[in-house]
């Protein structure tokens, strides 16, 4: 079984959602990102995502926008993410680690060589923005071939129609997208998850994990519970920024307060019990 | 429209947009529905006669098309005196730059604003470089009654001032965009995040022929007005096809509208002509084909300038029009099978066409087809006389002379 299978099993058998982390990697410098990655687990992230930064981040806003700039400023690469993962991986051997960015830098390295480097370096899932099922024979041979997942996003605008396609084209988990809009600029209605989400499952046996609007450890647990997993990204990102001196460099607070608030949303998921199972 | 023939260089793109492996539908899935929905309304609007009459009508009692031919016969003269006995081709200008608005831009946002409305779409927001296709897109809103948005690198904001504030004349509202190299890159960015986040109301009328399927071939589509009235109007000057075509290349949509008529006539020669900038062996160009890599951005696979790990690389040049790291995905397929030769133009090459053009045909040129000026200049003399050029001149100079005035040292 792949980590992700293997990690949304053991939870729902726990009876919970998971938290899924996401942070940019080498923002704001190697080493601090590294720092903070592998106290995520520690604090109780349950899935890791590493965002890949790229130039033209189409689907991100603002905080994730600057925290790739950090990262290309600290010298972030493709082969330079890699590295980060190959290091963690020598600590943390379970959790889950997926790796978001955008097609152009995977593709400048070779999408075979990509694929197998990263599932080398312990990747265990891709959720490549700008590739969506209609171009999934760019990428899905060579992950398939390398054991990555495929995780794709489904969005409010996607119909019943088109449900299938994208369903049938995504492995691991399904990042089910809360609002109609790029990351971090409005919050979900929670009122409309549940029924959204149990439409969503009578289609797929995937778990689904739903990301985009969720800031709080209320709104956290509440997405945790109505799904399988509440993903938290421009949060943590905004709390990082908060955290750095005027040049955009790391601080003492910086790995400590991401990690506190990484601490907090997952007391908050652990709490609350799992609505429907 | 003609059946293209079975190996007609003029059927693309596939199905799945593709022109060879180029173009493609690379954009989040918040946006693919409505990328199909976009799709599926056009092809349905071009079978549709109410549809094309009233885009032609447009084009006719509005743009003021067809534009004219115009033989260029004192630059014809001029070329002449420093070439060899016996050379010096003509030259013809097709002359776009007297459509409304000063552009060919109006051509194809006549066509995607009649689209959003007959797609029900209720905001129109665009990007823009130069500002040509901003204002082209503000002054279709205000004809059609819809609200406008349109984004702006700040950079270009700056250098383009009068198209800002004709935009804002037409009832848009410019939006400056601030990250990135605050050009037209990031203008696009930003558009297609404001898109990802209203896709229920609003319609994204894209200014060349790039983004995901079907845009670029629905502008490309809208554009060939161009080449379809240049070629009738040609064989009526001169009883037959030009030589060679020569346009310039931004995004590619003044090139292809030329180009895409002509595409299966073989003894047509083409030429798109790419920004140089300060040079093509510095870093500051705009020149995607010369010397970029096939590449994935902006919802489609052409060439790009990018780094060796995928990073985009800004572009450089002196007109805000061309001023884009990437190319339609058409032109990287037409430059991968040769069918047309891509070349580049300086930033002091185009400034001295610009004012070539000017004293002797008394046209002020915008600075993006001063790049295919630039590019005949140098062409025309190496040819024999009975030889006929035929110049894409999509654009008026209006917006351009406080930077040309900077350029020069003079103030105004
Ligand atoms: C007059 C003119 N020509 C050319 C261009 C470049 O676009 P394209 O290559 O799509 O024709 C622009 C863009 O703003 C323009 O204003």
């Amino acid at each position: 079984m792949s980590r992700i299978a293997a990690r949304f099993a053991a939870l729902k058998a726990e009876g919970r959602g998971a938290l899924v982390t996401f942070l940019t990697g080498f923002d704001p410098d190697r080493a601090t990102s590294l720092r903070i990655l592998q106290g995520l687990p520690g604090a109780g992230a349950d899935v890791i995502e590493i965002g890949v930064p790229f130039t033209d981040p189409m689907a991100d806003g603002p905080s994730i926008q600057k925290a790739g700039q950090r990262g290309l400023r600290a010298g972030a690469t493709v082969p330079g993410i890699l590295d980060l993962v190959r290091e963690l991986r020598a600590t943390e051997k379970d959790t889950p680690v997926v790796l978001m960015g955008y097609y152009n830098p995977m593709l400048a390295y070779g999408v075979a060589r990509f694929c197998a480097d990263a599932a080398a370096a312990g990747v265990d899932g891709l959720i490549v923005v700008d590739v969506p099922p209609e171009e999934a024979d760019e990428i899905e041979p060579d992950a398939r071939a390398h054991g990555l997942d495929l995780i794709r996003l489904i969005a409010p605008t996607t119909d019943e129609a088109r449900l299938p396609r994208v369903l049938g084209a995504t492995t691991g988990f399904i990042y089910y997208v809360s609002i109609t809009g790029i990351t971090g600029t409005r919050s979900a209605d929670y009122a409309s998850l549940a029924p959204a989400i149990a439409a969503l499952k009578r289609h797929t046996d995937l778990p689904v994990a739903i990301g985009f609007g969720i800031r709080s450890p209320e709104q956290a647990a509440i997405a945790a519970s109505v799904a399988d997993g509440a993903v938290v990204g421009t949060a943590l990102v905004d709390t990082l920024a908060a955290t750095l001196d005027a040049e955009g460099r790391a601080t003492a607070d910086t790995a400590p307060k991401v990690l506190a608030q990484v601490r907090g949303l997952s007391q908050a998921i652990r709490a609350a019990k799992k609505a429907a199972a | 429209m003609n059946k293209p023939l079975p190996n007609s260089l003029r059927q693309g793109p596939d199905a799945r947009g593709r022109f060879g492996e180029f173009g493609g539908r690379f954009v989040a899935e918040t946006l693919m529905p409505l990328i199909l929905e976009v799709e599926k309304a056009y092809e349905a609007a071009k079978t549709d006669a109410a549809f094309q009459a009233e885009w032609r009508r447009l084009l006719t009692h509005y743009v003021g098309r067809p534009s004219p031919l115009w033989f260029a016969e004192r630059l014809t003269a001029h070329l002449r005196k420093n070439a060899a006995p016996g050379m010096g081709a003509k030259v013809y200008f097709k002359r776009d730059e007297l459509n409304h608005t000063g552009a060919h831009k109006i051509n194809a946002v006549l066509g995607q604003i009649l689209l959003a409305k007959k797609m029900g779409k209720t905001r129109i927001i665009a990007e823009t470089g130069a500002g040509q296709h901003g204002v082209a897109t503000a002054t279709a809103c205000a004809l059609m009654d819809l609200p406008c948005i349109v984004y702006m690198g700040a950079t270009d904001v700056e250098r383009q001032q009068p198209n800002v504030f004709r935009m804002k004349l037409l009832g848009a509202e410019v939006r400056p965009v601030t990250s990135g190299a605050a050009t037209l890159k990031d203008a696009m960015n930003e558009g297609l995040r404001d898109w990802v986040a209203n896709v229920h109301d609003t319609y994204y009328c894209i200014g060349t022929v790039a983004g995901p399927h079907p845009y670029p071939q629905m502008v490309r589509d809208f554009q060939s007005v161009i080449g379809e009235e240049a070629r009738e109007q040609m064989l009526a000057a001169e009883g037959r096809l030009p030589d060679a075509l020569i346009a310039a290349v931004g995004g590619g949509s003044n090139a292809m509208g030329l180009f895409f008529p002509f595409l299966d006539d073989k003894d047509v020669q083409m030429f798109g002509v790419e920004a140089a900038g300060r040079g093509l062996d510095t870093h500051e160009h705009a020149a995607a084909l010369s010397r970029g890599r096939p590449g994935v951005l902006h919802g489609n696979r052409t060439y790009l300038l990018q780094d060796g790990d995928g990073q985009i690389t800004e572009a450089h040049s002196i007109s805000a029009g061309l001023d884009y790291p990437g190319v339609g995905p058409e032109h990287s397929w037409l430059h991968e099978i040769g069918r047309v030769q891509y070349v580049g133009a300086t930033d002091d090459e185009a400034l001295a066409a610009f004012q070539l053009c000017s004293r002797q045909e008394g046209i002020i040129p915008a600075l993006e087809p001063a790049h295919a000026l630039a590019h005949v200049i140098k062409m025309a003399p190496t040819l024999p006389q009975d030889r006929i050029l035929l110049m894409n001149l999509c654009g008026r100079g209006d917006k351009d002379i406080f930077t040309v005035a900077r350029h020069l040292g003079e103030t105004i």
